[in-house]
C-alpha cells in the first residue's frame, strides 16, 4: 500500500477538504492506484539531475513602480457570497 | 453551404466585400445552436443579445474598412477564461454564479479585433479530464456520434466548432485539453509554445503547463487565431517578450525543406490499430509529397504521465486553494467557524475528479515526501526534456497520434481515474518540455469516428507546425469534412 486511509484523511484535512466516511474506502483505493503507477519513476536514474519546474528560462520580470488603475472596491466584492460593502464577511475567527 | 458551416478565412473574405453582414453570419450560428444544442450540449452560457450587439458594432468597423482580420467571427469561449459580465464557473459549482469584472488577455485580443463572443462552452471542471465527463453542468456529446465523449478538457471547444455552433473557439491544453477532443472531434487544435499566449485571466490549473490555444476548422483558421492572440503581456510574467511572425504567411512556405521524425515510442503497444494506419498514412503523403523522414526516439517518454500525475496534481493544489467560499463562488450555509465553513464549501463546491487531485498534489508536497514525489517528477521532467532537444536538433517535426484510440463511449472510463489518465501518454511530454504541438483530422475509423495525427516542434517553432499541417491537409483532402447529426 502506497498511502494509507488515516493518512488520506490527515492530507485531505490538510487541503481543507472533507471525506465522508462512505468515499474514503474508494478514495483511497483510487489515490494507492495512481500513486502505484506513479512509483514508476523508482526505475529511472536521476542522480545529479536537475529539476525542471519551468520549461522556458526567463528571467526574473521586472517593471517600473508606477500608479495604476486598478479593481474598484466594488467591483472586487460584487463575487462575495457575504460582504458589507467595505469588505468581504466570514463566520467569526475570534 | 450555409454560413456557419465556413472558415474564418473565407468568411472573413464575404464580411470584408459586404456580400454578407456579421449580423447576419452571428444569426446563422445562433439558429444552428437552437437546432443542434440539445443534442451536442456544447454551452454553458449563451448570450445571444450581446453576441447581436458585438456583431451590429463589426458591422459598423467592416463597412468603414476598419476591420480588423477576426471582425464579425463569432466565437464560443471555454468557460475557464475570464469574460467581463459574462458568467465564468470553470465546468465547476463552487464557480457557479462567478462573473468576472475584467476580461483575459486574449479576450481582450479577440475583442479588440471586434470579435462576436457568442458564449461559454463545456469543460471538464478546472479542465481535469480527458472526457469533459467531469462537467459539475452535463456531457457533450461528439457531433460524429452523440453516444461517444467529445474528449476533454476543451470538450465544449471541440464539439462547438465541429457542429457548426461557433466558426471557432479558444481552449487551454495543460496536458493535451487541445489537441485530444480535437482529435476526438475532427478539427484543428494547437496548444502554442509555454509563454507564447499570456494566461492572465485563465483560471490556472498548473501553471507550469497551462497554455490558451485556438481549435478551429482548419489549419489556416488556426494560424489567423494564433496571430491575434500570442505575444507579450506585462501582467503575464512567463510571457516571452520576443518579436510575433505572421503564422498565416508561414503556410505559402509549404513542406519544402522539412524533416519529418517518428518517435518509435508513440507507436508502441495499446495503439489502436486504425489510428496507426491512418497516421502513417499521413506520414507516406508527407514524404511523398517531398518531406523527408527520419526515425527518431524519445526515450523518457514512458515516465511523461506518472511524472505529469505528479506535478500537475500539486501545481493544482496551490492554485485551487483560493476556492474557499470568501470573495467568489459558492458558500456552504453549514458549519460554524471559519474552517469549517472552508472545508464545506470546498467538498460540496468541487467534484471528484478535483478533490482526487487536489489530494493527490498535496500528499506529493507534503513534509517528507517532496523529494519522493515532486522532486523527482522534476527531474524526470529534465529527462523528457532532454529528450526533445536531441531530436530537433536533427528534424524539423514529430509526427505521431494524438490519443490511442478514437473516442470512447460515454461513461466507459469514468470508473477508472488511471486507465483514463494514460489516455494522455502521448500529448503530455510536450506541456512538460514547453514545446508547442498540434493536432490535425487525418482520417475515420470504420466506425466514422475521427482521427488526428499529432506534431510537435521545438519552442517557437509554431510556423514549422503549421507548415506541416498546411501540407498535409492539402494533401488529404478532409478539412471539409462535416458530420451529419442525424
Amino acid at each position: 500500500m502506497q498511502i494509507s486511509q488515516e493518512e488520506v484523511l490527515q492530507v485531505a484535512k490538510l487541503a481543507r477538504l472533507e471525506v465522508r466516511g462512505d468515499e474514503l474506502e474508494n478514495m483511497t483505493e483510487q489515490l494507492d492506484r495512481i500513486l502505484s503507477y506513479v512509483a514508476k519513476l523508482n526505475e529511472l536514474n536521476t542522480d545529479g539531475v536537475t529539476p525542471t519546474t519551468h520549461a522556458i528560462a526567463i528571467d526574473n520580470a521586472f517593471r517600473e513602480d508606477t500608479v495604476k488603475d486598478s479593481l474598484s472596491r466594488q467591483d472586487a466584492l460584487a463575487n462575495a457570497p457575504e460582504q458589507n460593502g467595505e469588505a468581504f464577511v466570514v463566520p467569526k475567527v475570534i | 453551404m450555409k454560413l456557419y458551416e465556413l472558415t474564418i478565412h473565407k468568411l472573413q473574405e464575404m464580411l470584408a466585400g459586404r456580400e454578407i453582414s456579421a449580423v447576419e453570419l452571428t444569426r446563422s450560428v445562433l439558429d444552428r445552436i437552437e437546432q443542434t444544442e440539445p443534442k451536442v450540449n456544447a454551452y454553458l452560457t449563451l448570450e445571444t443579445d450581446k453576441a447581436l450587439e458585438q456583431a451590429e458594432a463589426a458591422d459598423k468597423k467592416l463597412t468603414e474598412k476598419q476591420a480588423a482580420p477576426l471582425c464579425g467571427i463569432p466565437f464560443a469561449i471555454k468557460d475557464v477564461m475570464c469574460t467581463k459580465g459574462m458568467r465564468t464557473t470553470a465546468g465547476s459549482k463552487i464557480l457557479e454564479s462567478f462573473v468576472p469584472p475584467y476580461d483575459a488577455t486574449v479576450i481582450e485580443k479577440l475583442r479588440a479585433e471586434g470579435a462576436v463572443f457568442v458564449g461559454k462552452v463545456s469543460m471538464d471542471e478546472f479542465a481535469m479530464g480527458s472526457a469533459n465527463e467531469n462537467c459539475a453542468y452535463g456531457v457533450p456529446h461528439n457531433p460524429w456520434n452523440f453516444d461517444h465523449i467529445c474528449g476533454g478538457s476543451s470538450g465544449g471547444s471541440a464539439a462547438s466548432v465541429a457542429a457548426g455552433e461557433c466558426i471557432a473557439s479558444l481552449g487551454s491544453d495543460t496536458g493535451g485539453s487541445i489537441r485530444q477532443p480535437g482529435s476526438h472531434c475532427g478539427v484543428v487544435g494547437l496548444k502554442p509554445t509555454y509563454g507564447r499566449v499570456s494566461r492572465f485571466g485563465l483560471l490556472a490549473f498548473a501553471s507550469s503547463l497551462d497554455q490558451i490555444g485556438p481549435l478551429t476548422k482548419d489549419v489556416t483558421d488556426c494560424a489567423m487565431m494564433l496571430n491575434a492572440i500570442c505575444g507579450y503581456d506585462p501582467k503575464d510574467s512567463t510571457s516571452v517578450d520576443r518579436p510575433v511572425p505572421d503564422h498565416r504567411a508561414a503556410l505559402e512556405e509549404g513542406l519544402e525543406g522539412m524533416t519529418i521524425g517518428i518517435p518509435k515510442e508513440y507507436f508502441g503497444a495499446g495503439l489502436d490499430p486504425e489510428v496507426k494506419k491512418a497516421v502513417l498514412n499521413s506520414i507516406t503523403r508527407l514524404k511523398e509529397a517531398g518531406a523527408e523522414t527520419r526515425d527518431v526516439s524519445l526515450p523518457h517518454t514512458e515516465y511523461g504521465v506518472a511524472a505529469y500525475y505528479i506535478i500537475a496534481p500539486a501545481e493544482a493544489s496551490s492554485n485551487l486553494a483560493r476556492y474557499d467560499g470568501v470573495r467568489y463562488g459558492f458558500r456552504s450555509q453549514e458549519g460554524e467557524s471559519l474552517l469549517e465553513m472552508y472545508s464545506k464549501t470546498r467538498s460540496q463546491g468541487f467534484g471528484d475528479e478535483v478533490k482526487r487531485r487536489i489530494i493527490i498534489g498535496t500528499y506529493a508536497l507534503s513534509s517528507g515526501y517532496y523529494d519522493a514525489y515532486y522532486k523527482k517528477a522534476s527531474q524526470a521532467r529534465t529527462l523528457i526534456v532532454e529528450d526533445y532537444k536531441k531530436v530537433f536538433a536533427e528534424c524539423d517535426v514529430l509526427i505521431s497520434p494524438v490519443a490511442p484510440s478514437p473516442a470512447w463511449r460515454i461513461g466507459e472510463k469514468t470508473h477508472d481515474p488511471l486507465s483514463m489518465y494514460l489516455m494522455d501518454a502521448l500529448t503530455i511530454p510536450a506541456n512538460l518540455a514547453g514545446i508547442p504541438a498540434m493536432s490535425v483530422p487525418c482520417g475515420f475509423s470504420t466506425d466514422g469516428l475521427p482521427i488526428g495525427v499529432q506534431m510537435q516542434a521545438s519552442h517557437f517553432e509554431e510556423e514549422k507546425l503549421l507548415r506541416v499541417a498546411g501540407g498535409l491537409e492539402k494533401l488529404l483532402g478532409i478539412a471539409s469534412a462535416k458530420p451529419s447529426m442525424d
